[in-house]
């Protein structure tokens, strides 16, 4: 689906986490990213949509707000209801939980 | 003079390049659902779909693409080595996840050890884990960690068990049957011990590639570790993904829940996988190196469609180097590897790749 280009990488964790299937897992990042099917494909519109909820991107101009790995996932996790093994056993080796 | 009739190239299934006619392809996309049907004992594609094949294998374009909105996710089972080893692009694995990740705009990549087996990981296992740690903290995709059963490591000399293949054709049956259940036991462990690893540093999946590749015992290895892991590691998925269409039966005898494993077939490979837990399948139909590619993809196509059917979880085709309509080369040929990824999403309705 071109990974953090667009939403595969949130789909793929749908199936991963909760086991949907492919369709489903689409509906249900679309509907909480609050963008239609049509627009979770797109890169433009996700692009924007990434930048403005700060979760990851493929390239960006360097700045403060840029966001990617282990930032971007705390806020993935946020934004989908789900809980990432990554982002769960980072906040145990940081103390954070 | 007869009309010469229009040809299409088409390709073999060891990759050379074959020109055919249509009735040449629409002959080739029935026999192979024949075939299929006849060794799965399964349905067969309907009228529209084999037409719709047709239109893919014929389509113009080197490279053809899945109607918009049809896009799928991709998994790996390529250890994320395929820049560093196979590319010889040196750069450290960490580094190979953000290729993956930014470069290539892929969903996933698993990291793995290059000898791509869990027997082997298990001796550096932590330092493994420690890979995956800091590629976790710097990637946004999903990570798996992945690797092989591969039973057939555990046979003497380098492993604790006897050989089977050795012991069979001599005719010890018996103790060719008790060498692959004991190795069945040593690969669960490894592979869970593995698994400990890799979900303290936080993968959020784990990759059971090419199950089943020294027959049912391999299959019935990974099934079981799918089975631990999922109830000890429930937050970190499991995948697993098979060697081949058929499960050999090395054993003949191995069940698990109460199924038979030595003939399975993908559409009740699954449903085995299903109850061991696993949140995603791979599913697997070989290629047939002196067959067309109309041949391969049709018959493909019907396995492949049987099993997302009756699947509940996500499935996975692998598309890789002879498998699911993929000739059997190691450099891709773009034309037929598109044509069988659209097959496989718009007719066999695939979860991923």
């Amino acid at each position: 689906m071109g990974g953090v280009r667009t939403a595969g990488d949130l789909v793929l964790r749908m199936q991963i986490a909760e086991k949907m299937k492919i369709d489903e897992a689409k509906a249900y990042v679309a509907e909480k990213l609050g963008v239609t099917l049509e627009e979770l494909h797109d890169v433009v519109t996700m692009t924007d949509k990434r930048e403005a909820l700060r979760i990851g991107l493929t390239h960006v101009e360097p700045c403060a707000e840029e966001n990617n790995g282990m930032a971007a996932k705390v806020r993935i996790a946020e934004v989908l209801g789900i809980k990432i093994n990554s982002v769960e056993r980072f906040k145990e080796r940081a103390g954070l939980k | 003079m007869k009309d010469e009739q229009k040809k299409f190239m088409s390709r073999m299934g060891d990759g050379s390049i074959v020109y055919m006619t249509e009735e040449e392809i629409r002959a080739d996309i029935e026999a192979g659902v024949q075939d299929a049907v006849v060794r799965g004992k399964i349905d067969p594609l309907t009228e529209e779909e084999k037409e719709h094949l047709y239109t893919i294998v014929t389509m113009p374009g080197s490279i053809v693409g899945v109607e918009p909105g049809k896009q799928i996710v991709m998994t790996n089972d390529s250890g994320a080595y395929k820049i560093n080893i196979k590319s010889q692009i040196p750069v450290v694995k960490e580094t190979e996840v953000l290729i993956y990740e930014r470069v290539l705009g892929c969903d996933s990549v698993d990291v793995g050890n290059s000898d791509y087996n869990y027997k082997t990981v298990k001796g550096v296992a932590k330092r493994e884990a420690s890979a995956l740690k800091q590629a976790l903290n710097m990637s946004t995709m999903p990570l798996f960690y992945g690797a092989m059963t591969n039973l057939g490591f555990y046979t003497k000399p380098d492993g604790p068990v006897d050989n089977w293949a050795v012991l069979l054709p001599e005719g010890k049956i018996k103790e060719a049957l008790v060498a692959q259940e004991e190795a069945v036991e040593h690969a669960v462990r490894d592979i869970v011990y593995c698994a400990e690893q890799m979900y303290e540093a936080g993968a959020d999946g784990f990759q059971l590639d090419t199950s089943g590749a020294a027959g049912d015992a391999d299959f019935l290895a990974a099934l079981k570790a799918t089975e631990v892991i999922s109830e000890k590691f429930p937050g970190m998925g499991v995948e697993l993904g098979m060697a081949g269409e058929f499960v050999l039966g090395m054993h003949g005898k191995l069940k698990y829940d109460d199924t038979r494993l030595a003939g399975l077939y993908p559409h009740k490979q699954v449903k085995l996988v299903e109850k061991a837990g696993a949140s995603i399948f791979g599913a697997v139909v070989n290629t047939n190196c002196n067959m067309t590619f109309p041949w391969n993809i049709a018959r493909v196509c019907t396995f492949i469609k049987a099993c997302t059917d009756v699947a509940e979880i996500p499935v996975h085709a692998n598309v890789g180097m002879g498998v699911c309509g993929v000739p059997m080369v190691e450099m891709m040929p773009s034309d037929m590897i598109s044509r069988a990824d659209k097959a496989l999403v718009e007719i066999g309705k695939v979860d991923g790749f």
